[in-house]
Order: structure tokens, then C-alpha cells, then sequence
């Protein structure tokens, strides 16, 4: 498969610019780059979710046009998208049998069953036919989105970014299933932000950034440093500085606190931990092991059904979003457009979204829109939110400017507890950097911050105590400084506990 | 009268009212199971009513009748379809636009046909044998054609939406439409063809009303019926089966209306007892899927943009 | 290369883009309308020069038009502050039925002696409450039952219309009517005042209170706390939950204030109009009102100006209404046909609002 000269332009950006990109028989191809790259782009243009505006695309020497998905599945493409492309409340197999023109009419499910069977058992990848998707870990779910690609013929699989949700121990077995897919003649491209893995499993490395090809390597041919180096085309700063910060008193504690997710099902068993004055706690783990909910918990979007949690003293479990944020307490959502922002509503407008209750933003009546158009000023200046008029809908910012308007609605009234989901997810570098300095600010000027991030490494440089989850359960709360990474590998991956964990150690 | 006769003549009765609700409920289940709401339902189904009758009494022929009021149902339905659809307007103000202009169009083409009788409406049939059994042969085996054809629809459209492949793509579609875009399917054909479905079921519905239930035409006979059939879509859990139950159930009430006059109730009193069932049906509904946590399709009134986050 | 149409998501949509959406859906709805009356046989340009020259073309016809158009502001006006907080509440007509039922029951039995300072207001203020009351009870259904607002407003819409069909059969029946479904008239002092314009058929007191809460909900949708709640509940309720504003509190509010304004038209309707000054079978109260005046609220982008000429417009439809169904023999109910069509071209408008149209040289591939 050759992709030639490929360029597709989204309304202000180029995201792919004459891409060049080739992928052999049998080979693991990486690709490489940070967000907002223009991998994820040009593999949608692949799988025909995109139309390129210029570029060719070659199949096995023929020239091909890929108009849609199903073009895409016809001549060999399978993808396993980041966010999983399945239907929740169907079982495996329907899943499966979703869109497939050549099963039976009538009972599809059957056959599917059994062809689901055959390609468990060759490639290793072990799920249950009947079973719901929902019922499903993470892990079990990607497989099943393996299957699919693979039960409709693909010859080129496709995955981005399939370790983002998977414990170190999956990622290693899903390393091994690709191996063995390739061995028997299937191509496979990676899309990673990872450096480890692909040094670990590719085949060839092509490095994107700023929508263009920067290089296409061997991995024996290049470090990790030279890698990092193309994907941001300057040297990267593995470390924040951090300033020593005195802790203070306890303003948030969580005591024995259970919750049920969505489907009913425990998602919180038994948390405890504190949070204290000037320090950051990172809640590690991997995506989906009650951590949206842990979060959702102490916000007041999600009831508890056992448990306690206090901020400063007040007992505020259970109570109304309202009461929450009355107390102090801001919180950065982890979606950020569908949960923290009202798109079509101006900036202004959105920058009051917590604040309008109160004087001076509002009377007992009426918003007091001269004062909140000052205010806005301010805002836009001090946290250097780029748009063009404060009149604006907020639906046309950029990602990072959309985090800088929540951050500039969040942090401006001084709150004592941060909680902040996963909050440079999706971010260019700069914007990053900036985030993570904000937050060591807060933390200096005394705030208690919760900080809830998949990506490890932000973890481990930015807070001082890191609590890991696994299953709902804290498996262990220690020291940042003190902290190993194989360490917290196991108790992502449930393989290790501790007792009675660094509480109150310094 | 006995008890026994009472009984057996009021759930007589209740299949027989229960019918139109049993069609436009199966049709409005395919439906909202594909992602569309279509609250157009009353609309389509007087449109069925009106145009059964006229075209049963220009031909003479009742079946011809039944089957151009279904397809006059499915077209109505083809309107909110391409307004929901391909040009993804609000679907509540839609389907409210089609209930509209379907009673206003239905009393325009009916005012000719008010008070007129129909001389070859559509009449109970006795099946032989099956008909002598006592209590359930005068209950089960002597009705019309069309409320066989509504009960045999059940098992048949129950089969179709959860064992077959074509029945997997739609309640895909109702669940997460980017997903079975990305293997394929097609989105907007799916909708249209479940859309459409919804329609010429409801259209059949309100043929049943004016050529074998009554059979006459009054402007705005269907007294409110098709939103009976959006909160009996919800009660029944999107599943044909758990329908049959509620539309005979609905029936039952009907009847029992007509029943308890005599006792000195006034009728507008009892007029309303269908309607007041209705809220408490939805309401049991709701409550019931909360519970089971098996909701609405999720996509449901949620018009699908390929490629928008 | 060759030239493609393509349709690109429109970034913003100006004033000027909507004013130009809504009058084009109004001119391609009546032309559909036209083929529809020439279908018929009707004469089309007949017909709407029928119509319009009636509603608007003499200072009688355009009495008629603004007395019809009082409960359209009323509920249209309600009505947008509904749907802008996506509570869609297709129950104004029976709202408006009780805000009828308790203007009656002031007029004949609470207060059929007093004087005309003390019964007008408490219709008004019995019509509100009833109103706001009828509204409540889905809203609450909503909040803590999760049910679809959508079908307990509609059913209340066919209990009241049978509560007021059982009224005036039964214990409201008027003494000096025999067998008709009408109270009693009231009492001279319930009679809304009326302008001396035209036919003489606009009570005043409730134009007045129409466009004055017509401008005093635009403050308060665009202005106060509460109109800041109602748009971000109706733009993003997850973000309004996160917020830590309540559902059940603004969903309330809103109800409230939407039955409350239909009750008050249908206190106009009940008291003002010259051809009531009693309760008589739904029907002869209000001919649909509160359908209509969701078109008259969604034509008007739900802004609670532009609901003011929206509704002149059609209390114009209206009155022309009447007049067809005399000199054209069409039945009433024809007018469901206008009604549907215009809001069918509204919605497809708002199509045009969203996406832009235009040419593009595009290379093969």
C-alpha cells in the first residue's frame, strides 16, 4: 500500500501537507508524532472516513480511490479507531456480523460465532462470543475490534493509539497477537505518541509533525532522543522544575467511598486518601478504572452510595454541583467541549458560566454585562486566550485556547481544591507546558489539586504524592520523588498492593 | 350476561380498539430503533384513515383501500424523513409539522366523506373449527383479517429486529451510527427504509380505524391515538412483543370506557381515562428502563454528520 | 478539473441570513399552498386575495387580525422560552383550556358580584395560576420521573379540553341555554374592555399584557440569571449540570411561566372575546391556538420580538381562514394544511441557515 502526495485541508489547517507513505507486506509500520500531527488524519483518509484534497493512493500497484468506508474494508483496510467504534449494548458477535454482507440473512450470529472461534485461537486473542461489549474490559474490547478488522479479510490493520488504554502487561500480550499477524503476511500500522514502543515493535518508523513527513527510519538506525527530536523539532524537556511547597491543612478527604457506574455496576470500592495545601495528587491508572467516576463523585455529578467526603471539614457528600463549587472547588473537565464549555454561547458568556450567581457579576436579578465585559478583558489578557472578540461563540476556538478559557473560568477565584481530569489531553506542546505551569502555580499559591492524567510521565513530574487506581480500589498512594515506574507499572495492572500506603508521610 | 360473556366481550373489544395501536406501535418501533423520532405518527395514521376510506368507497374494493392507505402513511412518513434526515431539522418540530398538515389534509379530503356509510367495510371472519372452542374461540378466532395480519407482524418483525443481519444493522444504526458507517452500512438508506416502515404501519393502523372498527369517517377520528403510540413505543421497550401487550392493554381501557357509562359516570370524565392511562404507561415505561438501564436507542433524535466529533 | 457544488458548515449566522431564511420558507410555503388550493380547484390567487386583503387589507380585517393574534403573542411568547431551555411543551392548548376554566369560575362563581377592578385582575391572576399549575405537572413528571415531556403535555392538552367538555355539560351548564355546551354569559363586570376599532373585537387589557410580556421576556431571556440559566440548559445541559445549575428548578421555572402566559390567553379568549364572555366547548374557545403558536414561536427563532409580528401573521391566516371557509366552502381544518406547511419550509430554511452553498474547482481525486 503507497499513499503519494497526500494533502487534506481542514478550515485553518493544513493537516496533511504532500504526505509520502508506504507500507510493505508483513511489516509493522510506526507512525509517529505528537497531537495533532496528522496521523489519526491521514489514516482516516486511508479507511475512507476522509476525502484527500490532492494525492494518490496505491494498492498493490493499482491506483485506487477510496470513497468510503466500505471501499476502505473491500480492498483490505482494517482499523481499529482510538476511541472504540463498537456498539455497547450489542454482544460480540453482533458486533461483529455489524454491516457484513456476506453472512446468512437469518442468524447471522451463529456463523459469526464460529469464525470468531477460528480466529481466537490463531492469533490469541481471547473473548467471548455471547458476551455484551459493556461487559467487556478495555482491553477485551480492543480485541474484539481486532477480530472485526481481521473476520472481514484486512490486510493492512490499522491502530491508533491502541496502548493509550491498555495496563503495561496487555500492552506486551498485544504486542505479541501483532507479531504474529504480521508472520502471517498482514500489515500493520501503529500510530503512537510512544517512543518506548515503537523502538520496541516496529518494523519502520515515520516520524510526522506539523502535518508533513519528517523522516521515515529504521529503529536500529535511531534513538529515542533523535526520535523525540523529529517529533518536535526541538529538545524536549523531560522535567517540570518544580518549587519546594510547604504542605498544608487537609482540604479534601475522601473516606471509604463507594459509587456505581453507569451500568450499575461498583466502580468506586472503598477510596480513601487526602489532599492537602500546596500539593498535587496524581491519580494514576488506566482509563476506565473509576476514575471518571471518582471524579464525578467529588464534583457532585455522580451520587455516592457509601462514604464520605469532606473539603475543609464540611461534609459535602452528596451534595449539589452548586454546593461544591460554593465551597471552592474547581474542577477541569475531561471533556472538555461536551461537558465544560456552551459552544455557541460567546466567551464572555462562557467565562461566568460558574460565576453568575454571585456580585458583582449579577444582581438579584439581572447579569451585569458592563462588569462582566471587563472581566473578560482581564481574563483574555492574563491568560492569553487568543480570539478575536470577547463577543465571539466560543465553539471557534482551538483546542488549547478552549483549555485556557476553562482554566481562566477555573482558576480566577482562587479556589482551594483543583480537580483537574486529564487536562493537556489533545494538546499541542505549548499549550501543555503552559497548563502544567499554571497548575504549579495554583499549587504554590496553596491550592489542594487532584490531578487525574493517563499520560504517566505528566504524573510523575508534576505531583507530589501519586495514588494508583486499578478496578476502583486505590492500590497504593506514594511518594512522587520515591516513586518507580515498574512500581507503578503492577499496581496499574491490579498485580501489586500496598498496606496501609504512604498515608501522611512526608 | 354471564361473567364469563362480559369478560370475553370486553377483551373482544380490547384487541379490536387495541389494533391501531398495535400498528403504529410496531411501525414507530422500527422507527426510533433506527434513531429517528417521529412524533408525526397521528398525522399518518388519520391520513391512513381518511384515505382507506375514500379509496375503499370510490372502489369498492376494501383491500385496495387498506394498501394505499399504508402507502399514503409511508410517503407522509418519507416527508419527516427527508426533513430529519438529509436536512437534519429539529425531528419534535417535524414530526409536529407532519401531525399538522396530516389532520389539516385529512379533513380537507374527508369533508366529502362525513356521514356517509361504507357499504363493503371490512367484516369478522369466523375460522372454522378453531372458532367453536369455548371462551377462546369467540375470543381468538373470529376476527378481521387485519388484526390476524397485526398479531402474525409481531412474532415476524420481532424475528426480523433481533435475529437477522438486517435487523443487527438497524439497531446499530439506532445505537451508534458512526460505528456501522465505518463497516459500511448505510446510514441514511437504513433510516429511510425504517422511516418509511413506520409510516405505512401507521397508515394501516388508520385504515383499520375507518373501514373495520367503526366503520365511518369523522374529521379527526383518531382522537389523539398516535401519541398513545409514542408513549406505547417507550412502555414496550422498543421490543415488538412487549407492544402486543401494551396496545391490548390500551384496548381494554377503551373498552372498559364505553362500559362504565351506562353506570352514570359522565363521559367526558371517562373520555379522559385513556389519556391519564397514557401518562401512567409512560411512566411506568420510563421508570422500568431506568431500571434496567436499557434505554432508548442511543442515537435516537440525533440527526448522523459523517466525520463530526 | 471541474466544478463541484459543495456544502461547507456555515462558521455564524447573521441577522440579516435569518431574516432572508425566514421570509423565503413563507413565500415557498405559500406557493406550495397554492398548488394545493388550484389542486383542489380553488382558484389560488382568489383564495389568498381573499385571505390577505381580508385579514390586512381593511381596518376591519386587521382588527380581527390583531384579536386573534393576542393569544398567539401569549402563548407564542411562552412557548420560546420553553423550547430555547428544550423543554418542548406541546401543551399550550390545554393550558390555555385551563387558564379558561379558572377565568370562568372567578367570573360566575367566586366573584359574580363585584365590581370590574376586582374580577378582571383575579381572572387574570386565576388564569395565570392554573395556567403555570397545568404546566407544572408535566414539568415535575420530567424533572423527577424522566418523562417525556413531549407526551404528558399533549395528554393534558385532551384531559382539559374533556374537563371543560364535562364542565359545560354537566354542573357548569349554563341556566339559560338549554342543551347547549356554554355557561352562562358573565356577568357584565368580567367583560374585558374593547377597542373601539374596527369590529370592535380587541380586548385591550390582554393585548397590552401580550406585548408588555412580550418585551419583559426578552429582558429576562437575554438579561437575568434565570434567561442565562434557560440558554445554557437549552445549549448544553451537561454543561449546565456541571455548573451546578438545576434541572428541576429551571425546567420548572420555565413551565411556570410558559402554562402561565397560555392561561392568560385563554382568560382573553374567555373574557374578551365578544362572541364568548363564557366557557363554551373546547373548540369554540380556542381553534387550535396553542399548536399555532409553536409555529408562531419557531418562525420567530424563538425570540420573543419577533414572535410580535409572527403572530399578526398568522392571526392574519386565521381570519383568512374564516373567510375561505365561507366564501370557498373549505373546511376549517384546512388550515392544519398551512400550518404544516410553513413550519415543514421554516425547518428546511434552517437548513440553509446552517450550511453554505457554493462552487469549487476541484482536481480530479
Amino acid at each position: 500500500m503507497r499513499m503519494k502526495g497526500i494533502v487534506k485541508r481542514f478550515p485553518g489547517v493544513i493537516a496533511n501537507d504532500h504526505i509520502d507513505f508506504d507500507v510493505k507486506t508483513g511489516e509493522i509500520h510506526a507512525l509517529l508524532g505528537e497531537n495533532g500531527a496528522g496521523k489519526t488524519t491521514l489514516m482516516n483518509v486511508l479507511y475512507g472516513i476522509y476525502r484527500p484534497d490532492e494525492g494518490e493512493i496505491y494498492v498493490r500497484g493499482k491506483r485506487t480511490a477510496i470513497k468510503s468506508p466500505k471501499d476502505a474494508i473491500e480492498l483490505g483496510m482494517g482499523m481499529v479507531h482510538q476511541h472504540f467504534m463498537l456498539v455497547y449494548p450489542h454482544t460480540v458477535s453482533e458486533n461483529i456480523a455489524l454491516g457484513l454482507s456476506s453472512s446468512r440473512f437469518f442468524f447471522p450470529v451463529q456463523e459469526v460465532e464460529k469464525g470468531v472461534a477460528e480466529l481466537s485461537g490463531k492469533y490469541g486473542l481471547k473473548v467471548d462470543p455471547k458476551a455484551k461489549i459493556w461487559q467487556l474490559s478495555v482491553g477485551e474490547q480492543q480485541r474484539v475490534e481486532i477480530i472485526k478488522a481481521l473476520y472481514r479479510g484486512a490486510q493492512v490493520l490499522i491502530l491508533d493509539e491502541p496502548t493509550s488504554v491498555l495496563t503495561p502487561s496487555e500492552i506486551t500480550d498485544l504486542f505479541d497477537v501483532l507479531r504474529r499477524i504480521a508472520k502471517e503476511g498482514c500489515s500493520i500500522v501503529f500510530i503512537t505518541h510512544k517512543l518506548d514502543e515503537v523502538m520496541e515493535i516496529s518494523d519502520r518508523i515515520t516520524v510526522l509533525r506539523h502535518g508533513k513527513v519528517v523522516a521515515t527510519v529504521e529503529p536500529y538506525k535511531t534513538s529515542k532522543r533523535e526520535l523525540a527530536r523529529m517529533m518536535v523539532g526541538r529538545e524536549v524537556l523531560f522535567r517540570l522544575k518544580k518549587k519546594p511547597v510547604e504542605r498544608g491543612e487537609v482540604v479534601l478527604e475522601v473516606r471509604a467511598l463507594h459509587a456505581l457506574n453507569d451500568r450499575g455496576l461498583p466502580a468506586i470500592k472503598g477510596v480513601s486518601f487526602i489532599a492537602s495545601e500546596g500539593e498535587i495528587l496524581g491519580i494514576a491508572g488506566v482509563a476506565g478504572n473509576g476514575q471518571r467516576e471518582l471524579v464525578e463523585v467529588i464534583t457532585g455529578l455522580r451520587k455516592a452510595t457509601e462514604g464520605s467526603i469532606s473539603i475543609r471539614g464540611h461534609d459535602v457528600t452528596n451534595c449539589s454541583p452548586q454546593n461544591i463549587i460554593d465551597k471552592g472547588v474547581a474542577h477541569i473537565p475531561e471533556e472538555r467541549i461536551r461537558v465544560g464549555l456552551v459552544p455557541n454561547m460567546s466567551v464572555a458568556e462562557n467565562l461566568i458560566l460558574k460565576k453568575y450567581r454571585y456580585p458583582p457579576f449579577s444582581d438579584k436579578l439581572f447579569l451585569k454585562i458592563a462588569f462582566i465585559g471587563q472581566e473578560t478583558e482581564k481574563l483574555i489578557s492574563e491568560y492569553n486566550i487568543i480570539t478575536p472578540s470577547k463577543e465571539n461563540p466560543a465553539k471557534l476556538l482551538s483546542g488549547g485556547n478552549i483549555q485556557r478559557l476553562i482554566l481562566a473560568r477555573e482558576l480566577s477565584e482562587k479556589p482551594c481544591l483543583i480537580v483537574a481530569a486529564h487536562p493537556t489531553y489533545g494538546l499541542d506542546v505549548g499549550a501543555t507546558e503552559y497548563i502544567r505551569s499554571l497548575l504549579l502555580k495554583q499549587r504554590e499559591m496553596g491550592a489542594a489539586i487532584l490531578l487525574v492524567s493517563e499520560d504517566l510521565e505528566e504524573i510523575m513530574s508534576l505531583s507530589n504524592r501519586i495514588a494508583v487506581m486499578f478496578e476502583g480500589e486505590i492500590m497504593g498512594i506514594v511518594s512522587a520523588e520515591r516513586a518507580e515506574i515498574e512500581e507503578i507499572g503492577l499496581m496499574m495492572a491490579g498485580a501489586k498492593r500496598m498496606t496501609a500506603a504512604g498515608e501522611g508521610s512526608p | 350476561m354471564s361473567l364469563e360473556a362480559l369478560i370475553v366481550s370486553l377483551l373482544y373489544d380490547a384487541i379490536r380498539a387495541g389494533t391501531p395501536l398495535l400498528f403504529g406501535t410496531l411501525g414507530e418501533i422500527y422507527t426510533e430503533r433506527s434513531g429517528v423520532l417521529n412524533l408525526g405518527v397521528e398525522g399518518m395514521m388519520i391520513m391512513g384513515a381518511v384515505t382507506g376510506f375514500g379509496l375503499t368507497l370510490a372502489t369498492g374494493n376494501v383491500w385496495l383501500g387498506i394498501l394505499c392507505a399504508a402507502i399514503i402513511g409511508g410517503l407522509l412518513a418519507l416527508m419527516h424523513a427527508f426533513m430529519s434526515i438529509t436536512l437534519q431539522a429539529n425531528q419534535v418540530v417535524s414530526g409536529l409539522a407532519l401531525t399538522m398538515f396530516g389532520l389539516g389534509m385529512s379533513g380537507l379530503l374527508g369533508k366529502a366523506y362525513v356521514g356517509i356509510p361504507l357499504p363493503c367495510p371490512l367484516r369478522s371472519i369466523s375460522i372454522p373449527v378453531l372458532s367453536t372452542i369455548p371462551i377462546l374461540g369467540p375470543l381468538l378466532f373470529q376476527h378481521d383479517q387485519l388484526i390476524y395480519l397485526s398479531i402474525v407482524l409481531v412474532p415476524l418483525l420481532w424475528l426480523t429486529l433481533f435475529k437477522t443481519r438486517v435487523g443487527i444493522n438497524i439497531r446499530s444504526v439506532g445505537e451508534n451510527p458512526a460505528t456501522a458507517d465505518a463497516l459500511g452500512v448505510n446510514v441514511y438508506q437504513v433510516r429511510y427504509f425504517c422511516v418509511f416502515l413506520g409510516g405505512f404501519l401507521a397508515g394501516l393502523g388508520g385504515a383499520y380505524l375507518s373501514v373495520a372498527y367503526r366503520p365511518a369517517w369523522t374529521e379527526g377520528m383518531t382522537a389523539g391515538i398516535g401519541w398513545i403510540v409514542i408513549a406505547l413505543t417507550i412502555f414496550s421497550m422498543w421490543s415488538p412483543g412487549r407492544a402486543l401487550i401494551g396496545a391490548y392493554l390500551f384496548g381494554g381501557v377503551e373498552a372498559l370506557q364505553y362500559r362504565l357509562q351506562p353506570l352514570g359516570i359522565s363521559p367526558n370524565l371517562l373520555a379522559m381515562l385513556p389519556y391519564a392511562f397514557a401518562i401512567v404507561v409512560l411512566l411506568a415505561g420510563t421508570q422500568e428502563t431506568i431500571r434496567k438501564r436499557m434505554g432508548a436507542p442511543s442515537a435516537l433524535g440525533i440527526p448522523y454528520i459523517r466525520g463530526e466529533k | 478539473m471541474r466544478p463541484r457544488l459543495e456544502i461547507e458548515r456555515r462558521l455564524g449566522t447573521s441577522r440579516r441570513i435569518m431574516l432572508l431564511a425566514s421570509i423565503l420558507s413563507i413565500a415557498l410555503a405559500l406557493l406550495m399552498i397554492a398548488l394545493v388550493f388550484w389542486g383542489y380547484g380553488v382558484d389560488p390567487i382568489y383564495a389568498y386575495e381573499k385571505i390577505f386583503v381580508g385579514s390586512f387589507g381593511s381596518i376591519f380585517g386587521l382588527s380581527d387580525t390583531i384579536a386573534k393574534a393576542i393569544p398567539l403573542m401569549l402563548c407564542g411568547v411562552g412557548l420560546a422560552v420553553a423550547f430555547k431551555a428544550l423543554v418542548w411543551n406541546v401543551g399550550a392548548e390545554g393550558q390555555l383550556l385551563m387558564g379558561a376554566i379558572a377565568a370562568t369560575g372567578v367570573a360566575l362563581y367566586v366573584f359574580p358580584n363585584s365590581p370590574a377592578l376586582v374580577v378582571i385582575p383575579s381572572m387574570f391572576a386565576a388564569g395565570f395560576l392554573s395556567g403555570a399549575f397545568w404546566g407544572l405537572i408535566p414539568s415535575i413528571l420530567k424533572a423527577k420521573l424522566r418523562a417525556n415531556e413531549v407526551i404528558t403535555t399533549l395528554m393534558m392538552n385532551y384531559i382539559a379540553s374533556n374537563l371543560v367538555n364535562y364542565l359545560v355539560y354537566g354542573p357548569w351548564k349554563g341556566l339559560k341555554e338549554w342543551g347547549f355546551p356554554y355557561t352562562d354569559k358573565f356577568p357584565l363586570s368580567a367583560w374585558l374592555p374593547l377597542l373601539p376599532l374596527g369590529t370592535g373585537r380587541i380586548h385591550y387589557p390582554t393585548l397590552i399584557l401580550a406585548l408588555t410580556l412580550a418585551v419583559l421576556t426578552y429582558v429576562l431571556v437575554m438579561r437575568t440569571k434565570l434567561g442565562y440559566e434557560i440558554r445554557v440548559m437549552g445549549e448544553n445541559p451537561d454543561a449546565a449540570r456541571y455548573a451546578g445549575m438545576s434541572y428541576f428548578k429551571t425546567a420548572m421555572l420555565v413551565m411556570l411561566i410558559s402554562g402561565g402566559l397560555a392561561g392568560l390567553a385563554g382568560v382573553g379568549e374567555v373574557a374578551g372575546n365578544p362572541s364568548h364572555h363564557r366557557l363554551r366547548y373546547p373548540q369554540g374557545i380556542s381553534p387550535g391556538y396553542g399548536f399555532i403558536a409553536i409555529i408562531v414561536a419557531w418562525l420567530g427563532r424563538l425570540h420573543p420580538l419577533a414572535i410580535i409580528p409572527s403572530s399578526l401573521l398568522f392571526g392574519g391566516l386565521l381570519v383568512g381562514g374564516d373567510a375561505i371557509q365561507v366564501s370557498l366552502d373549505l373546511p376549517f381544518a384546512a388550515i392544519g394544511i398551512f400550518n404544516g406547511v410553513i413550519l415543514f419550509f421554516v425547518l428546511s430554511a434552517e437548513l440553509l441557515m446552517r450550511y453554505r452553498v457554493t462552487f469549487k474547482w476541484r482536481r480530479e481525486g
